[in-house]
């Protein structure tokens, strides 16, 4: 493997609070050194980052990579190109695929699908109940022996709060958290959008920001009680937010992530039936969008996540109601984040590395997320100023549904390095 | 000034301006003849095909839409759902691309999904008519309980309607929310909280909590229909209490300080949101209202077809 030098760029390294232009040395998959001049290593292949950021690798903590059972959305291996694309070095895949990963095997066939694809990692996130059916739980440590590194039943709730109690208690003991998502099904049931003044001019059914946030604060209750970790997947409301900056002031262990569509988009976004913004939890108010931004800000919640979820055209060219929940969001959720936290001055670029690279890696307790020497080399070079438009048919990912096509964006990745190996550099042509 | 037209479709009143809404109502005027003929038909859309996509069961709806269509002397085909490639597992847009195929000028869809007819609409080259989409709007509903309303008062503007039951479920809500609102009424909504929509303040309507409230304000009921389906799915607890409690009875109105006029969509659960005696009353223009429906119907099917006003007036002297 040929070593690497990155020169030139403004090297942000948010584990060590490092922010200034640099020199990264890669060598052996690992990261070798950093400094202000590194000399001219033999045979080292030398990147010009010039006029760029060099971070850590990215890392969502939150994908359907839809392998196995449904291939022709995604797979591993696409969605590790689609995740490369968008800087990612390393995504961590839920488990509601078909077959549900919630065993030994399952997990191993992930771990080995990821290697095969050889872009950016994959890690498994195994099941918390067995099917995902909410009664008994999966066994936690064949699943971590296998590779997992978190246990969730995203796409469905965890409705019993006595399994929610026992996975908390239960994942303590191989040091994992428990991801949950959050929703009340009992008052989300039949609902397409957000309910508010929307869902009424459309006529459909709404889903009530309590739904999710009577979850929230179960699960912050059970993390106090059980001192588990709970992570609390794609936060949506305000109410969310402030019930999570309460649970922190106390020394809850919870942690939070949130996606780029929710600090993006609001529930305007479904007007005309438009079902590339039905997602769940759904888009919501304005003053949802801007507590999510400023839980962001403040640290409230930790991590940006994708949920990126492919769907294939024919489902989403449905009736609103019809239509399944989800968007893609790999290959978007740099620029958007870019566009919407750091140009705004909501952000700085430091701060926002931290939020996609450096806290989802220690909230999974992962590799990556720092440019320490020693550790892997798993590096993004991104162009923070280049902008561009999104064009869904050049998209890595097998599937296009996201309410993003067209628009103007500020940010992309320029090349992801994950083990000390280029896995993805923008073509040149494919510049505005 | 030009004449306002209405454009390719007509999902809802909420995008037709005060100017489009008025045009259909002064359409209806001259259709509203024809059908009080020995003859009951005109020829202005001879030649036009149209078909009647019903997904959802409907008597009068259907009916009234197909005489309307047959009083202009279009060629007109029934799909309903059952039965037909929809239950092989069709998809909407498939179903409607097939129709178009075979040259079809209109597409009147009623459907149970909110948004079902724009949906078509955007994807299909014929004019589409909603006929009721989920809970969404039924716009030519809304337009002929107008119709009626003007026909009795002489105006809209000023009037104070309460539309009293399922708001939250009701497409025909929502289609007279607009539609008033836009020509100058004052509208009330009245219902258990369980059932109003949340936010429909925004909407510019006035919360009336108790029926009481409503008979005491408005200048006309318009009493929505109570499904049984929303008992049982824990919105109110009994047909028996919403009587009592939210009721039409002939006892509440005595207390009005004016006599109120009587608008129901149908069909009526007699003795739950209406009693008989009101609906049967004087004050009742719930006959009337399906006899508008008609002419309402021929005005948006004409209009669409780009037909202009003035030939509507024209084409009902012809004999």
């Amino acid at each position: 493997m040929r070593p690497i030098l990155i020169r030139g760029g403004r090297v942000i390294d948010p584990s060590r609070s490092i922010d200034g232009v640099a020199e990264v040395y890669l060598e052996g998959g690992k990261v070798a050194d950093t400094g202000p001049s590194l000399g001219s290593p033999e045979g080292a292949l030398v990147l010009d980052a010039a006029g760029k950021i060099v971070t850590p690798g990215l890392i969502d903590l939150h994908v359907h990579l839809r392998e196995p059972g449904q291939e022709e959305l995604e797979t591993v291996a696409t969605g590790a190109m689609a995740a490369a694309a968008g800087g990612f070095s390393a995504v961590c895949a839920m488990p509601n695929t078909d077959p549900v990963t919630d065993n030994q095997a399952a997990i191993g066939f992930i771990v080995s699908q990821a290697q095969r694809a050889g872009k950016a990692r994959v890690y498994p996130i195994g099941a918390i109940s067995l099917g995902q059916k909410g009664q008994q739980l999966a066994e936690f440590g064949e699943l971590v022996g296998a590779g997992a590194v978190a246990v969730s039943d995203d796409g469905k709730p965890v409705v019993s709060s006595h399994l929610m109690r026992t996975a908390l208690e239960y994942a303590r003991t191989f040091g994992i958290p428990v991801a949950d998502h959050c929703e009340d099904p009992t008052l989300s049931s039949g609902g397409a959008m957000h309910e508010g003044i929307v869902s009424t001019r459309l006529g459909l059914k709404g889903i009530p920001a309590a739904a999710e946030e009577i979850m929230v604060a179960r699960d912050i209750l059970l993390a106090e009680h059980t001192g588990g970790h709970i992570h609390l997947c794609h936060m949506s409301t305000r109410g969310s937010v402030e019930l999570i900056r309460r649970a922190k002031e106390k020394g809850v262990r919870v942690t939070a992530e949130a996606c780029p569509h929710h600090f993006t988009l609001t529930h305007e976004r479904c007007e005309g039936y438009d079902t590339n913004a039905k997602m769940n939890p759904p888009l919501r108010e304005p003053e949802d969008r801007e507590a999510i931004r400023q839980g962001l800000r403040d640290g409230t919640i930790d991590a940006i996540c994708t949920d990126h979820a492919p769907h294939h055209y024919d489902a989403k060219e449905r009736e609103f109601d019809d239509a399944p929940n989800g968007i893609i969001g790999l290959e978007t959720a740099l620029g958007l984040a870019v566009s919407e936290l750091v140009e705004p001055g909501l952000l700085s670029l430091p701060t926002l590395i931290s939020r996609m690279s450096t806290m989802p890696a220690r909230i999974f307790n992962l590799a990556g997320g720092t440019l320490a020497p020693g550790s892997p080399a798993d590096v993004l070079i991104a162009d923070p100023k280049a902008k561009w438009v999104v064009d869904p048919t050049v998209f890595f990912s097998k599937s296009r549904n996201t309410p993003f096509a067209g628009r103007q964006l500020t940010g992309r990745a320029e090349v992801t390095i994950v083990r000390g190996q280029v896995v993805y550099q923008r073509r040149p042509e494919e510049a505005v | 000034m030009s004449t306002p037209t209405l454009g390719k479709d007509l999902v809802g009143l909420e995008p037709l301006s005060a100017e489009q809404i008025l045009l259909i109502l002064d359409t209806a005027e001259p259709f509203k003849e024809v059908s009080e003929r020995a003859i009951k038909k005109v020829p202005a859309l001879r030649g036009k095909t149209i078909v009647n996509l019903f997904f959802e069961a409907s008597t009068r709806t259907r009916i009234s839409f197909e005489f309307a269509e047959k009083r202009l002397s279009a060629d007109t085909v029934n799909v309903a759902a059952a039965g037909s490639s929809v239950s092989k597992g069709e998809t909407l847009v498939d179903t409607a691309k097939n129709l178009e195929a075979m040259r079809i000028d209109m597409v009147v869809i009623r459907h149970g999904a909110s948004g079902a007819a724009q949906f078509l609409g955007q994807r299909i080259r014929s004019n589409v008519i909603n006929a009721g989409d989920g809970k969404h709007e039924h716009p030519t509903q809304g337009l002929l309980d107008m119709l009626t309303l003007r026909d009795r008062f002489k105006r809209i503007k000023g009037l104070k309607v309460a539309i009293c039951g399922d708001i939250l479920h009701s497409r025909v809500a929502r289609s007279n929310i607009w539609g008033l609102t836009k020509l100058g009424a004052q509208v009330g909504v009245c219902g258990p909280a369980s059932l109003l929509p949340r936010g429909v303040e925004e909407l510019g309507v006035t919360i009336l909590p108790r029926i009481e409230d409503a008979i005491q304000w408005a200048d006309a009921l318009n009493v929505l229909r109570l499904q049984l389906e929303r008992m049982e799915a824990g919105f109110f607890p009994s047909l028996r209490e919403y009587n009592r409690v939210f009721g039409v009875t002939n006892e509440r109105l005595a207390r009005a300080p004016k006599d109120l006029l009587i608008l129901h969509p149908g069909p009526m659960n007699r003795g739950v949101e209406i009693d008989s005696d009101v609906a049967d009353g004087p004050h009742s223009v719930i006959l009337p209202q399906v006899t508008n429906g008609v002419a309402v119907r021929m005005a948006v099917l004409y209009l669409l077809a780009g037909g202009s006003p003035e030939w509507a007036h024209r084409g009902a002297d012809e004999r």
